[in-house]
C-alpha cells in the first residue's frame, strides 16, 4: 500500500472526496447511466432525485461498485474504485452504505450487527468494539435494543442500526439509497433526524430520496437526474423554487402538487 | 417366534447395523464438508470454480451409487493397489465412506445451495459494504444463514446416506446390514418375511429420529426476517 493516513492537507481537501468522470452503464438494451458526472466534496451533502427509473439507485449503488459500469472512472478520495477482490473490500470499508430495506444481518443481533465490520475488517479488539458500537447505536437512539434480533426491531429503529453500522467503519463518506422509502410514514421522521445531525457533523452524504422536506434542510445540492442523465444541479432553494429543465419542472408539479 | 429369536443368537444384527451407523457417521461428515465447499466454489465469484462446482455436482449426482462404491473396490484398491489401512478389512471400510461422501458431497452441496437461495441478496450486499471479502462475508454472513435454511433437506440427505449404507455391500464391506441379510435369507430361507422385516424396521428406527430432528430443528433455527 503507498498511501498512508493523511492529514487533511489544502491538496487532499482539493481533490473531490468522490468523483465520477463519464460514467456509463447499460441493463441490456437500457442505458441506465449517460455520462455521468459529478463531483462531491468533503462534508458535502448531496441529495439526489428523480423520478423512478431516471437511475439514482443506480448511480448510488455504482460508488461502491455493488453495481459494476460499462465505462467511466469512479474515484474515492483519489484512489480508483477497484475491479475485485481485498483492493475493493479495503475501499468499500470507507464508503458507508445504508440501504433501503435496511439489510441488517438477520441472524445476528443489534450489537453483532455494528461489531462484525470493526472487528473482522479493521481487527479492532472485541471490547472497543462493543464500546465504539454502544456509542454509535446511543447516538441513533436504539441502544437499548442492542441485544434483540433485527426482526424484533420496527422499520425505523432498523435503518437507524442501519445508519450505525455503516457509521462503525469511519467510513470517509456514506451512501444512503431511498433510505426511508420501505418505511411506514411515522418512523421516517425518526431516520432522517439521524441523517440531519450526521450532516451537521460534517459527514460527507450522497443522499437517494423522495425527502424534499430532507433536501431543503439538510442538502448543500440537489441534483436531479431523468432517463439515466443528470438534468440539473443546484442548491436546495434554488432547485424547489426556480428549477430550470423542463423535466424538473414537471417532476416537482407531480409531488409538490399536493 | 422361538424360530424367529434364535435368528438373533445365530446371528449378530445390532453388530450388522453398527457398521452402517459407523458408515454413515463418518460419511455424513466428510460429505458436509467437502459439500460445503463445493457450495462455496457454486456461489463464489470466480468462473472456474464455479464449473468445477457444477461439473462435480452433475458427474456425482448422476453417477449410480453402486457404480461408484464398486469403483473404490474394484478399481481403487484391487486394481490401483490404493489403500486406505493396514488391514483389508478397514481398508475397504474406508473406502466405502470414500465412495458414500464423495457421491452424497453432491447432494449436500445442492441442498446448501437452495439454503443459500433462502437468503436475500442485500444480505450478501451489506456484507460486502462493510468491507467483507467474499470468504469472511460467506463465513460469517451467508453460510450461517444459508444452513439455516438447509436444515431440512440437509435431514433428507443424511437419511438417504443412512439407507445408502447398505450399499457399501457393492464395495465388499461384507459386515453390514444388508450383507448380513443376504446371509440369513441364505441360510434362514424358513423366516425370509420375518427377517426382511428385521431389517426394514432397523433402518426406519434409525431414520425416524433423524426426520423428527430435522422438522424441530428447522423450526427452531429458521431465521426470522
Amino acid at each position: 500500500m503507498t498511501s498512508e493516513a493523511q492529514p487533511t492537507t489544502p491538496a487532499s481537501s482539493a481533490t473531490p472526496l468522490v468523483s465520477l468522470r463519464n460514467v456509463n452503464k447499460h441493463f441490456g438494451e437500457l442505458h441506465v447511466l449517460r455520462d455521468i458526472n459529478l463531483e462531491v466534496t468533503r462534508g458535502e451533502v448531496v441529495v439526489v432525485i428523480g423520478p423512478s427509473g431516471s437511475g439514482k439507485s443506480t448511480l448510488c449503488r455504482a460508488i461502491n461498485r455493488l453495481e459494476t459500469i460499462d465505462d467511466g472512472e469512479i474515484t474515492i478520495d483519489g484512489e480508483v474504485l477497484p475491479a475485485e477482490g481485498k483492493a475493493l473490500a479495503k475501499l468499500r470499508a470507507d464508503v458507508g452504505m445504508v440501504f433501503q430495506s435496511f439489510n441488517l444481518f438477520a441472524h445476528k443481533s443489534i450489537l453483532e450487527n455494528v461489531t462484525l465490520g470493526p472487528i473482522k475488517v479493521k481487527g479492532m479488539k472485541s471490547g472497543e468494539a462493543k464500546e465504539l458500537a454502544m456509542s454509535l447505536l446511543k447516538r441513533v437512539g436504539v441502544d437499548n435494543q442492542a441485544q434483540k434480533l433485527p426482526a424484533q426491531l420496527s422499520g425505523g429503529q432498523q435503518q437507524r442500526v442501519a445508519i450505525a453500522r455503516a457509521l462503525a467503519m469511519k467510513p470517509k463518506v456514506m451512501l444512503f439509497d431511498e433510505p426511508t422509502s420501505a418505511l411506514d410514514p411515522e418512523m421516517i421522521n425518526e431516520v432522517l433526524d439521524s441523517m440531519v445531525a450526521l450532516a451537521k457533523e460534517g459527514m460527507t452524504m450522497i443522499v437517494v430520496t423522495h425527502e424534499m422536506g430532507f433536501a431543503r434542510k439538510a442538502a448543500d445540492r440537489v441534483v436531479f437526474m431523468a432517463d439515466g442523465q443528470i438534468m440539473e444541479e443546484a442548491r436546495p432553494e434554488e432547485f424547489f423554487t426556480n428549477p430550470r429543465s423542463e423535466r424538473a419542472k414537471d417532476f416537482l408539479g407531480k409531488i409538490l402538487a399536493h | 417366534m422361538e424360530n424367529y429369536l434364535t435368528l438373533f443368537e445365530t446371528y449378530d444384527v445390532p453388530a450388522a447395523f453398527w457398521v452402517n451407523i459407523q458408515l454413515s457417521f463418518w460419511a455424513a461428515i466428510w460429505a458436509l464438508v467437502l459439500g460445503t465447499v463445493l457450495a462455496l466454489f457454486r456461489i463464489s465469484p470466480i468462473q472456474s470454480l464455479q464449473w468445477f462446482g457444477a461439473a462435480y455436482v452433475n458427474i456425482f449426482r448422476n453417477t449410480p451409487l453402486t457404480v461408484i462404491l464398486a469403483f473404490g473396490f474394484l478399481g481403487l484398491f484391487s486394481v490401483m493397489q490404493i489403500s486406505l489401512a493396514e488391514n483389508l478389512g478397514s481398508s475397504l471400510f474406508r473406502i466405502a465412506i470414500l465412495g458414500l461422501a464423495l457421491y452424497h458431497a453432491a447432494f449436500v452441496c445442492e441442498a446448501i445451495r437452495s439454503g443459500v437461495n433462502t437468503v436475500p441478496l442485500g444480505q450478501a450486499e451489506a456484507a460486502r459494504a462493510i468491507g467483507l471479502s467474499f470468504l469472511p462475508a460467506a463465513r460469517l454472513v451467508i453460510l450461517p444463514q444459508a444452513f439455516r435454511g438447509a436444515v431440512a433437506p440437509l435431514g433428507n440427505v443424511l437419511i438417504a446416506l443412512i439407507k445408502n449404507s447398505t450399499v457399501a455391500a457393492a464395495g465388499s464391506v461384507a459386515t453390514e446390514s444388508s450383507s448380513l441379510m443376504k446371509t440369513m435369507i441364505e441360510f434362514r430361507s424358513d423366516l425370509v418375511i420375518p427377517i426382511f422385516f428385521t431389517f426394514a424396521l432397523g433402518f426406519v428406527i434409525l431414520v425416524i429420529p433423524i426426520g423428527l430432528l430435522t422438522t424441530w430443528a428447522s423450526r427452531k433455527l429458521a431465521v426470522a426476517r
